[in-house]
């Protein structure tokens, strides 16, 4: 099995191109044929943890239309994985989960490679996001990838362990709480000294940098871009 | 006796649970794959030892050290069963019980006494706990209450590692108590400070023999 | 260990106590959550004091559950074992109330509140009483019997350290194993010092000398008290017999001094075997207080001769528990042993404190139980959450809290607004091409904030996205382009 299905996530297709080129490349690198099918949107995870089931199952199917022939899909997103994995099965009795792979999962368990071959001579702190850690179990997949990469200064993040506040439309809908929670993230990410800070779903990314660009800190880089970055 | 009828609240509730597990079926049967003993290897002696002195309670050692852990009180309220060889040192012991001519003591004479001296049921090594069951050398549950001080005569046959150990060996309709260490709170700032209405101290004798 | 006997830190507050105004005052209870968040998280005092008491039990509860290499088989076992007790409840109500019958006890069902209310009521008149005594309980909180006692000319007089703080302040609690967690020691000095009535002269704020207060405070009472109130954290089906857990002894005092022991325990607090406490009193206390066993278990079983209270009664709550019963996802609920690991480790609950969730039960636990025992009420509770996933991960019963809180947020009601949002955002995205002309004209749309990279300032709704967040724009180029140069 060479070929994997890309799923780039609807939040990579509309803000962060940068991420999805770079799980291509780092695939390609592998001798993997990479497919993206240009039929896919959105896996239907904001629906379904606001509320609205069946929108949600609408867009499974969609998912599961595009997405079912393949042996193996590969997405840089552990929520949206998780989403998959485990909401899936309840909406629609879909099976799909199994072949649907985070990327440090398709990388560590499935090709087997832990060292990619990239170089990243930085200092770079990691978050590990709440989907990809809790509910899709990636314990420290991705830091063992990003500990392989070649100069790369990895420091610890204060209370990692901490959610960032984003949770979707939770960030709106308790937007002082989440601001709270970001505001203590946003400080121990700039307590590291870091230059970037890396973590698994740029969603999560999104909230943080979002605080970091106002507040002074690391850079946000999904850990993707590390990886591919050339030795 | 039953004060159930009150307007048929007891046939009601029944009748809500019914409804509302009409068609829940069966729940598959608990697995139970926790441990039931501890590796057979481990000092449980030891352990219990360093439980207790992790909750701030004193160990003593051996019958003649009763009178050590008793540390000069001078009215010991005793179960009325109390071993009479346990009786030792220069305390004056008042039992209390339903033997012989022993009667309850009042709330009032407890509060009076300086410490209590009793056996216990069983122990567990792993969390320190001191098991009563109302059983042999035990008494009532206010002595071992009231009293600012428990002396508890543990021997060696009586401590087990695990918890699950524990449970056979307990009365399972008596009052029970399960003491680890003396009374604490934790209220304050999640900081634990060892003393508030129970014993605020708690002194175990061990009997190795 | 208290400071004192570390001999360390001298109280440095003997100083003259601010009056004490108590939180509950200041966050609204019947407001919404987000409402009353904002109130909480503008109180710094109050948010200093749970971060602190949170990070603390936080890290004894993972210390001490670390210890067990069979934990997760404990939690395996113990969400079984309360599935089966759900399925069962019935078979198993009846069964305790026949042993507990033949030991003795009286045992009385009560269908809400209000019932338990008056039942508890009648038992202290016929015991000629006009006050009890009682045991930190739940159960007793979500029925409001200290309110309902003070209409009815009674008075009831928690025992419980952090209990008594909170009775004294006139305020609520705000937690549920530590209902006093968002005062600090100096706050609670002063609570006892201004209304304690009889706090010792010169009180420092060392938790040690703060305790003994509370001892001198409350020993008459336990010794003349004739009746009290508990609540229960198991019922043994098998035996009959009732269990409370805790630290003080101001439980065993209740529990073992008056004539007259009355205790209200919800149906879901059934247990079948009491070999099952084999797996629940390992769980409980390392979940809850962080400790290896807690200080104090008692369990009885209806009264015995001699020992212990003669008139014991048992009145079994429903108040709901029953409707929650009814959601074969929610019911899980019911399995909940009130450690409160769940709100310890909520990245919610550290920051907002107890009262912003308006109900006993706050945080994850709360949020998915308080919408579910009082429907139409708390609907905005299964927002309150980010739903990070710490809560599911520390529930010594497995409960599945995201899953519910997503489960719950299914049945609305929902915003029209949002509601147009998400209709729209759905058949945008269920339809490929129109998805990637949204995409083309978010592109475009966001060309004046392309060179700044970010939008700072957004009205109404998305200010709520800006006050505290810079919203980055599309990119120039998207994935999809690149792609398709690609290929050719």
């Amino acid at each position: 099995m060479k070929r994997v299905g890309l799923f780039i996530t609807c939040v990579n297709d509309a803000l962060y191109p940068e991420t999805p080129k770079a799980v291509v490349q780092i695939l390609e690198r592998l001798g993997y044929e990479v497919d993206f099918p240009a039929a896919q949107t959105c896996c239907g995870q904001m629906h379904a943890n606001s509320g609205y089931q069946e929108d949600a199952r609408t867009l499974a199917r969609s998912f599961e239309e595009v997405f079912g022939g393949y042996d193996a899909v590969v997405t840089p997103s552990g929520s949206c994985a998780a989403m998959v994995r485990d909401q899936y099965p309840h909406l629609t009795g879909s099976g799909l989960g199994a072949r649907v792979h985070e990327l440090s999962e398709f990388l560590l368990d499935v090709a087997g490679v832990e060292d990619v071959g990239a170089r990243f001579p930085h200092r770079v702190t990691y978050h590990p996001t709440c989907h990809g850690t809790r509910a899709l179990g990636l314990g420290d997949k991705p830091v063992r990838l990003l500990r392989a990469v070649r100069d790369i200064e990895l420091v610890e993040l204060p209370a990692a362990d901490q959610c960032c506040g984003f949770g979707g439309t939770f960030a709106l809908k308790n937007s002082e709480v989440s601001s709270a929670m970001l505001a203590d993230k946003c400080r121990n990410a700039a307590a590291t000294g870091a230059e970037y800070l890396a973590a698994a779903d740029n969603s999560c990314l999104t909230h943080i940098g979002g605080g970091l660009t106002r507040a002074g800190g690391p850079r946000p880089v999904h850990y993707a871009e590390i990886l591919a970055s050339a030795a | 006796m039953s004060g159930s009828g009150e307007g048929g609240a007891r046939e009601e509730i029944l009748a809500r649970m019914r409804r509302a597990l009409s068609d829940a079926g069966e729940a598959p049967e608990a697995p139970r794959e926790y441990r039931r003993a501890l590796d057979p290897q481990t000092d449980v002696v030891a352990m219990l030892i360093d439980r207790l002195l992790d909750y701030k309670a004193n160990v003593h050692h051996g019958v003649e050290a009763i009178a050590e852990a008793l540390d000069g009180e001078a009215r010991v309220v005793v179960p009325a069963d109390l071993p009479r060889e346990w009786r030792i040192g220069g305390a004056e012991f008042i039992p209390d019980g339903p033997f012989a001519t022993d009667a309850y003591l009042s709330t009032e004479d407890l509060d009076g006494m300086d410490a209590v001296l009793t056996g216990c049921a069983a122990a567990v090594a792993v969390s320190g706990t001191i098991m009563l069951d109302a059983g042999a050398a035990q008494g009532r549950r206010a002595i071992t209450l009231v009293p600012d001080r428990h002396v508890v005569v543990l021997k060696r046959e009586q401590i087990v590692g695990h918890l699950a150990e524990a449970l056979p060996r307990l009365d399972p309709r008596a009052p029970q108590t399960w003491i680890s260490g003396p009374s604490a709170t934790s209220d304050i700032e999640l900081q634990r400070v060892e003393g508030v209405h129970g014993p605020r101290r708690l002194d175990v004798v061990l009997l190795e023999d | 260990m208290s400071a004192r006997k570390r001999g360390t830190a001298v109280p440095t507050s003997a100083a003259p106590a601010s009056a004490v105004v108590p939180a509950a005052s200041l966050i609204p209870a019947d407001a919404p959550f987000p409402k009353a968040a904002k109130v909480a998280l503008g109180m710094p005092q109050l948010r200093k004091n749970l971060a602190h008491a949170t990070g603390t039990i936080r890290a004894k509860r993972a210390k001490v559950a670390g210890e067990l290499d069979d934990w997760e088989h404990l939690r395996d076992s113990a969400a079984a074992i309360k599935a089966d007790v759900q399925h069962r409840l019935p078979e198993l109500a009846i069964e305790f109330e026949r042993n507990a019958i033949a030991a003795g006890a009286t045992v009385h069902w009560a269908r809400d509140g209000a019932e338990a209310n008056r039942i508890a009521v009648r038992i202290v008149r016929e015991a000629g009483a006009e006050e009890v005594v009682k045991v930190k309980s739940m159960a007793t909180q979500e029925i409001e019997l200290n309110e309902y006692f003070e209409a009815q000319g009674l008075r009831a007089f928690e025992t419980d350290l952090a209990e008594l703080i909170v009775q004294l302040a006139e305020d609520r609690p705000s937690h549920i194993l530590v209902p006093a967690i968002h005062y600090n020691r100096t706050e609670i000095r002063d609570i006892f010092d201004q209304r304690m009535g009889d706090a010792p002269a010169g009180l420092t704020d060392d938790p040690a000398a703060l305790a003994e207060a509370a001892r001198l405070h409350l020993r008459r009472r336990f010794l003349s008290a004739k009746v009290a109130v508990s609540g229960a954290n198991f019922a043994v089906a098998e035996t009959g017999s009732l269990v409370v857990v805790e630290s003080e002894g101001n439980g065993r005092m209740c529990l073992t001094m008056p004539e007259t022991l009355i205790s209200i325990v919800g149906i879901e607090k059934l247990l079948p075997r009491f070999e099952d406490l084999e797996v629940f009193m390992q769980l409980l206390p390392r979940s809850s207080t962080g400790e290896r066993m807690n200080p104090y278990t008692s369990v009885w079983t209806g009264s015995r001769e001699g020992d212990g209270p003669r008139d014991v009664h048992v009145i079994l709550l429903d108040n709901g528990r029953t409707r929650v019963l009814e959601d074969e996802v929610g019911r899980q609920a019911l399995s909940c042993i009130r450690c409160s690991a769940c709100l310890n480790v909520c990245p919610v609950y550290e920051r907002t404190g107890g009262h912003a969730y308006g109900h006993v039960y706050p945080g994850p636990i709360g949020a998915i139980l308080a919408p579910q025992l009082e429907p139409g009420r708390h609907d905005d509770l299964p927002y309150a959450s980010s739903l990070c996933g710490a809560c599911y991960e520390v529930c010594p019963v497995k409960i599945d809290i995201p899953e519910v809180l997503v489960h719950l947020r299914q049945q609305g009601p929902h915003a029209a607004g949002e509601q147009a949002a998400m209709g729209a955002a759905k058949a945008v995205m269920a339809r490929p091409r129109l998805w990637r002309t949204a995409l083309r004209a978010a592109r475009l749309g966001s060309l004046p904030w392309r060179r700044k990279g970010f939008v700072r300032r957004l009205p109404w709704p998305g200010s709520r996205w800006t006050v505290s967040r810079d919203l980055p724009v599309p990119p120039k180029e998207d994935f999809r382009s690149w792609w398709k140069e690609r290929q050719r």
